[in-house]
């Protein structure tokens, strides 16, 4: 088990989340163990109520648990101070949310440099760094454009390099794909890919079927807790083509 | 394949058996590859002595099929128009689970909920190759439209066993 603890860059034991009291308690998350290896792709999926963004909000800091155990590259960070957890979600942690959420006055480069400035950076170092950025994304062309002015997937490729720009050891992203067309999600799902192939770790929590079959492993959480767990290895029984009525 | 398929295929212009194929590679991308290469020759046979296509020119005399230039006779014309008309949709076949569910259930043979999720994990597995491969597709290639198909229809599905699911937990809870 220690080994495992160590080697996870996302860890969990008992996590819980409670919220009201009495007939009213609602049990958010209820007791999620969890390891996420270095490099992995985890997609957690469930219906909507069952817990998971509480999940994501307290693996990545944003919110606290009402009990056990959150560590994130080996250190725990469910019983650190303010100030700590604000500097750790700052460096460890790139946040992708559903709806983007950009700055809507400042240009897409801007919103990509904004937390390496915030974080200490020199303008031209943050500049550079937050164009390279937009250009993994596919967006080198659109640096100077307001929010405003792109599509909904160009705004999340936008919020994926924010996520990004502080090579954060885990991105969690919470239903990325909720707002976007078929086109436009598969822009974000070979992004992931691409992101996946350079070694960064991802726990996506969704309800789109299409990332938790690219994901490495699948985990099912109902009513706060997780009831399956799926590595979609192995082939399916049989090719594309019968999909379509081009074999049997 | 259906005939009518590779006849409509021709009625852009006379072909080459190889022409009829690379449209057809086209517009199927990775999902042609399971097409046997001699099939569309074994069709556009078929199609000829059923006086649906006629053989316009072969190059150099030669009685190979993979010489000849074929065309639609006015009969093969006319039923691809009825084709290009007609209204038809492959009918999905759920009666066929959600019976085993049923039979499973009633008869103690298994879990419906086993059932259900060994299912899943199928369907999942087709919608990440599906997935997959439209990832490597070009933008607004043919082959990509017809994947996005492939994956709606898997997500359709993969939704309606989540309904199975949900029921047969209530009804197994309830008993």
């Amino acid at each position: 088990m220690s080994d495992t603890a160590s080697a996870s860059v996302v860890r969990s034991r008992g996590l819980r989340k409670h919220y009201g009291r009495g007939e009213g308690l609602v049990r958010a998350v209820d007791g999620v163990d969890l390891d996420v290896a270095p490099g992995e792709t985890v997609a957690v999926m469930g219906p909507s109520g069952c817990g998971k963004s509480t999940l994501l909000h307290l693996l990545g800091g944003l919110d606290r648990p009402s009990g056990g155990e959150v560590s994130l590259n080996g250190r725990r960070i469910d019983d650190i101070g303010e100030k700590a957890l604000a500097r750790m979600r700052r460096t460890d942690v790139g946040f992708v949310f559903q709806a983007f959420h950009l700055m809507e006055e400042l240009t897409a480069v801007e919103n990509v440099e904004l937390s390496a400035l915030l974080a200490g950076s020199s303008t031209r170092v943050a500049r550079r760094r937050a164009e390279g950025l937009l250009g993994r994304v596919g967006l080198a062309d659109r640096a100077g454009f307001l929010p405003s002015a792109l599509s909904g997937g160009q705004r999340q490729r936008v919020a994926i390099a924010r996520a990004l720009s502080n090579e954060p050891v885990v991105v969690l992203a919470d239903e990325p794909t909720g707002n976007l067309d078929s086109a436009a999600t598969l822009d974000v799902l070979r992004l992931f890919e691409s992101l996946h192939d350079a070694g960064q770790t991802l726990v996506i929590v969704t309800h789109d079927a299409r990332i938790a079959a690219t994901a490495d492993r699948l985990i099912s959480m109902r009513d706060g807790a997780f009831v399956d767990e799926t590595r979609l290895s192995g082939g399916t029984t049989g090719r594309l083509g019968a999909l379509v009525g081009l074999e049997d | 394949m259906q005939q009518e398929v590779v006849l409509a295929m021709l009625a852009k212009e006379p072909s080459y058996g190889y022409q009829l194929r690379a449209r057809l590679r086209d517009a199927l991308g990775p999902l042609g590859d399971a097409m046997n290469p001699g099939q569309v020759y074994v069709t556009l046979t078929r199609l000829e002595k059923a006086g649906l296509v006629a053989v316009e020119r072969s190059a150099g005399g030669a009685d190979r099929s993979d010489r000849k230039v074929y065309a639609l006779t006015p009969n093969g014309q006319q039923r691809v128009a009825e084709w290009i008309a007609e209204v038809s949709w492959p009918r999905p076949d759920l009666a066929e689970f959600h019976l085993k569910l049923i039979a499973a259930a009633s008869a103690g043979l298994g879990d419906p909920l086993t059932i259900v999720d060994t299912q899943r994990r199928e369907l999942l597995r087709r919608l990440r190759d599906a997935q997959r491969a439209a990832m490597a597709e070009p933008d607004h290639s043919d082959a990509a439209l017809l994947l996005e198909g492939v994956v709606l229809r898997l997500q359709a599905d993969l939704r309606w066993l989540e309904a199975c699911e949900q029921s047969w937990t209530v009804r197994r809870s309830g008993s």
